[in-house]
């Protein structure tokens, strides 16, 4: 496991940590795209391009934007 | 919301975004990629152009029933290929037994019938995703309104 490896997966831990933790939830939704992005990378580095394509266009793409609508519809504090 | 540098990018960038959806669909069995990658490519332009230019505007390109019946047409293209293998005498989604050409490993029109199932699987996701995305937009639009 290289150092690039190692740095992905510290992000990735801090990222799901402060989504959970933080209180505006346009924020928090923002954090959970940047985790779904290295999760994406970190697909792509465990050799499954595949699942890597899906994980960026859904997790970081559609789910922030209907997270996004259903937020406007209601509170954007928790 | 309706910014001019938000319209002419996403007017630039939208036919690039659709050609790379069809492209990991059409792909799907030769390189990384398939239906439900593909068609949620497909629709995230969409959704771009809803942002950029409103639901209304979108309603006029893509009416609702369109969307619905390419939804519907996706579900029914899958069952149809696989009732052809049936009909052929073998089992449910049988592809070499059924007759399917198989074509050259590592061109786009190889593995038979995989090309149309990923196809059909595509415009599905494709439909599901922009029908869900206008639901949730037009609702809040009505409500601002009135």
């Amino acid at each position: 496991m290289s150092v690039f490896h190692f740095l992905l997966l510290l992000f990735l831990v801090v990222c799901a940590l402060a989504a959970g933790r933080t209180r505006g939830l346009i924020s928090a939704v923002i954090i959970f795209a940047a985790y779904s992005l290295t999760m994406a990378l970190l697909w792509q580095q465990l050799h499954s391009p595949d699942v890597a394509i899906t994980e960026a266009a859904m997790g970081a793409g559609v789910t922030t934007l209907l997270l996004f609508a259903a937020i406007s519809r209601t509170g954007r504090m928790e | 919301m309706r910014d001019l540098i938000v319209r002419v990018i996403a007017r630039f960038i939208i036919p690039f975004i659709q050609v790379y959806g069809l492209y990991i669909v059409l792909y799907g069995h030769v390189s990384p990629g398939g239906g439900f990658a593909g068609g949620t490519v497909m629709a995230s332009s969409l959704i771009l152009y809803v942002m950029a230019f409103g639901a209304r505007s979108e309603k006029r390109r893509l009416p609702e029933w369109v969307a619905r019946s390419i939804e519907s047409a996706g579900a029914v293209f899958f069952v149809a290929i696989g009732l052809v293998s049936l009909f052929q005498g073998t089992t449910f989604l049988a592809n070499q037994a059924a007759g399917f050409p198989m074509g050259i490993p590592g061109r786009v029109f190889s593995a038979g019938a995989i090309f149309l199932l990923t196809f059909g699987i595509g415009m599905k996701v494709f439909s599901t995703m922009i029908t869900l995305f206008t639901h949730l937009i037009e609702e809040e639009e009505k409500e601002g309104t009135g």
